[in-house]
């Protein structure tokens, strides 16, 4: 039984691998895909044609045309720069608030670290999605304000995370010395500890990423993100919503492309988290 | 428990204290007066709404002073009225609202329990076979899916091709001619989709969660005892194994609230259904501030409420936890 179950733990473990490696080729491959756009997208994203409204996907539009005769393909290319952006920017606005939080929360503990995570709980209790739109609808709808508002809405699972890393570093001998032969506390923090706690940041990023696209892609959805004409997934999704009994491809593509970027981190981030963590391996 | 459930209602204090603040500090986020903001740069604006808006907020009067006023008038549940041309008071539009959110989100979360327990066991007990790690792959793809497009897709297929589902509102149109029953059922098939997209995301999660407790149940001495013992691993399963995986789960459905109430959003928006998603969508677009506001206070008040609930659960069926 017990050789049974190893051999089910590495298959398993080289099964992880294969699909997060696969994952992240995918990825890459949007990535680059949706930055060389003007390179690889055969037509202009605002190009309007009125004789080939609402085609079907052929060899000359791959994804069809939308009700302004635009090529959907070249569209869901430019519309990747919005939703692939905003969701790496947002999340490293938001894991820089994390760090900075949870590890001082952590280090020096006390009071204020009671005070900052009071402060977490609080943001908690209010529903992200509810926060994220209360602060849109007081603001202008441009990519930089919403990867800001994403950023600022997210960082709390991180500093609690980083937090945690901190409490348990804390009591390890290095930086018990570092403390007696008097380096600073700055340099503690992020020069010794920091690298030592980044392993769950790096994991819960690929899973933060992920989320971040998906609020992105449901605020243009609402009409609340990036601003038509300039190209959104969610906002191309959007356009095509009331003729899915006409139009299906309209809609169906952007979708498409969402999920696969947003499966995609999570998949990576399940293999980081198999990669980083040896306390599974015990 | 008395002294507990006390207690707990003492911390809950500070918290919601808090709430009120980083609420009052959205609606003063920008610098300057927050009706120059508004009618600097959205063509919106109207000249009335300017000034219900400086009105309203008393921008004459120093900020703290504002912020107790406002807190004294939340501790009445005065809200204030709405932007909107009926003018109601903001309790009374989401008061309406919240019953049917909650229904919604309440069958959510037994249409979770429902699905995720037994895949979670399933996981914990199958990890590594071939149908494990399919089924797992599959309900990765479920967590990442935009619930919008999902919406969307059922809609297309169960409503629009097969029409069999109805794709928008509560209520059919001859809904008052029904039967009792009819009615029931009438409500049932309005609910299906909505209630499938709101759940469909967390399901994955739970599952996950549901069978990583298994697995540290499944190392207790408790379990191995009973292997000794020579019970039939179906029956350390059923009979040892569940009862004490299931315990955590109460307090993850407390915290999921939160991701179930800002998903109603989406979910009702899409589906036309009053709730208070729907009112919340409809206020940002239109600019409908003391709505907002009462929203957002209103929301996270439910959502320390359901952790409330969740952790008095929890020491219900937990005696550790209410000796600590």
């Amino acid at each position: 039984m017990k050789r049974n179950s190893f051999l089910k733990d590495v298959f398993r473990r080289f099964f992880i691998k294969k699909v997060s490696l696969v994952s992240l080729i995918i990825l890459v491959l949007l990535i680059l895909a949706s930055f060389l756009a003007p390179l690889i997208a055969p037509y202009e994203p605002d190009l309007i044609n009125v004789d080939e409204i609402l085609l079907p996907p052929s060899l000359k539009h791959p994804f069809g045309t939308d009700a302004l005769g635009r090529d959907v393909f070249t569209r869901v290319l430019y519309g990747g720069r919005i939703s692939l952006l905003v969701g790496f920017i947002a999340e490293g606005i938001a894991i820089l608030i994390g760090i900075v939080i949870g590890s001082i929360s952590g280090y020096f503990g006390g009071r204020i670290d009671n005070f900052l995570m009071r402060f977490v709980d609080i943001m908690l209790c209010f529903p992200v999605f509810f926060l994220i739109l209360s602060i849109v609808a007081y603001v202008d709808p441009t990519i930089w304000n919403i990867m800001l508002i994403l950023g600022l809405t997210g960082w709390m699972p991180v500093a609690r995370l980083v937090r945690a890393e901190f409490l348990s570093l804390k009591e390890r001998e290095f930086v018990l010395y570092e403390k007696v032969i008097g380096v600073d506390n700055l340099s503690i923090i992020f020069k010794h500890m920091l690298p030592n706690a980044l392993n769950p940041v790096i994991v819960s990023a690929a899973f933060g990423i992920a989320g971040a696209i998906l609020l992105e892609t449901s605020l243009s959805f609402l009409g609340l993100g990036v601003q038509p004409p300039t190209p959104s997934w969610g906002n191309i999704l959007t356009s095509g919503k009331d003729m899915l009994g006409v139009a299906w491809w309209v809609s169906f593509f952007p979708g498409i492309f969402i999920l696969i970027s947003v499966l995609c981190y999570n998949l990576v981030g399940e293999g980081l988290k198999d990669a980083l963590n040896p306390k599974i391996y015990e | 428990m008395f002294a507990y459930i006390l207690k707990r209602l003492f911390m809950m204090i500070p918290v919601m204290v808090g709430i009120t603040l980083i609420s009052f500090i959205v609606i003063n986020l920008a610098p300057g007066s927050p009706t120059d903001l508004q009618t600097e740069l959205n063509p919106k604006m109207t000249p009335e709404i300017v000034e219900k808006l400086k009105k309203h907020y008393e921008l004459d009067k120093p900020i703290h002073i504002r912020y107790l006023k406002w807190l004294k008038n939340i501790a009445l549940l005065d809200f204030g009225r709405s932007f909107s041309p009926d003018g109601r008071k903001v309790i009374e539009k989401i008061g309406e609202r919240i019953p049917i959110t909650l229904t919604i989100n309440l069958l959510s979360i037994i249409l979770i329990i429902v699905i995720s327990v037994p895949f979670g066991i399933f996981i914990s007990v199958k990890k590594g076979s071939i149908s494990e790690m399919l089924l797992s792959f599959i309900s990765f793809i479920f967590y990442s899916i935009p619930s919008f497009w999902f919406a969307l897709i059922l809609i297309t297929i169960f409503g629009v091709y097969l029409g069999i589902l109805p794709i928008s509102g509560l209520r059919s149109l001859n809904y008052s001619n029904l039967s009792l029953w009819g009615k029931f059922l009438d409500l049932i098939k309005h609910l299906t989709l909505p209630v499938i997209v709101a759940s469909i995301g967390s399901v994955a999660g739970f599952s996950r969660y549901m069978a990583s407790n298994f697995d540290d149940v499944l190392r207790q001495e408790y379990i191995t005892l009973a292997r000794i013992k020579g019970l039939p691993e179906n029956l350390v399963l059923r009979r040892h194994a569940l009862k004490n995986a299931l315990l955590p789960v109460i307090t993850i459905l407390g915290l999921s609230i939160p991701g179930l109430i800002g998903g109603s959003v989406i979910v009702e928006s899409i589906f036309s259904i009053p709730g208070m998603g729907e009112l919340f969508y409809k206020s940002v677009m239109s600019r409908d501030y003391p709505v907002i506001m009462g929203m957002l206070v209103i929301s996270s008040f439910l959502t320390l409420l359901g952790n409330l609930v969740a952790d008095i659960c929890y020491a219900i069926a937990d005696p550790r936890i209410r000796l600590k």
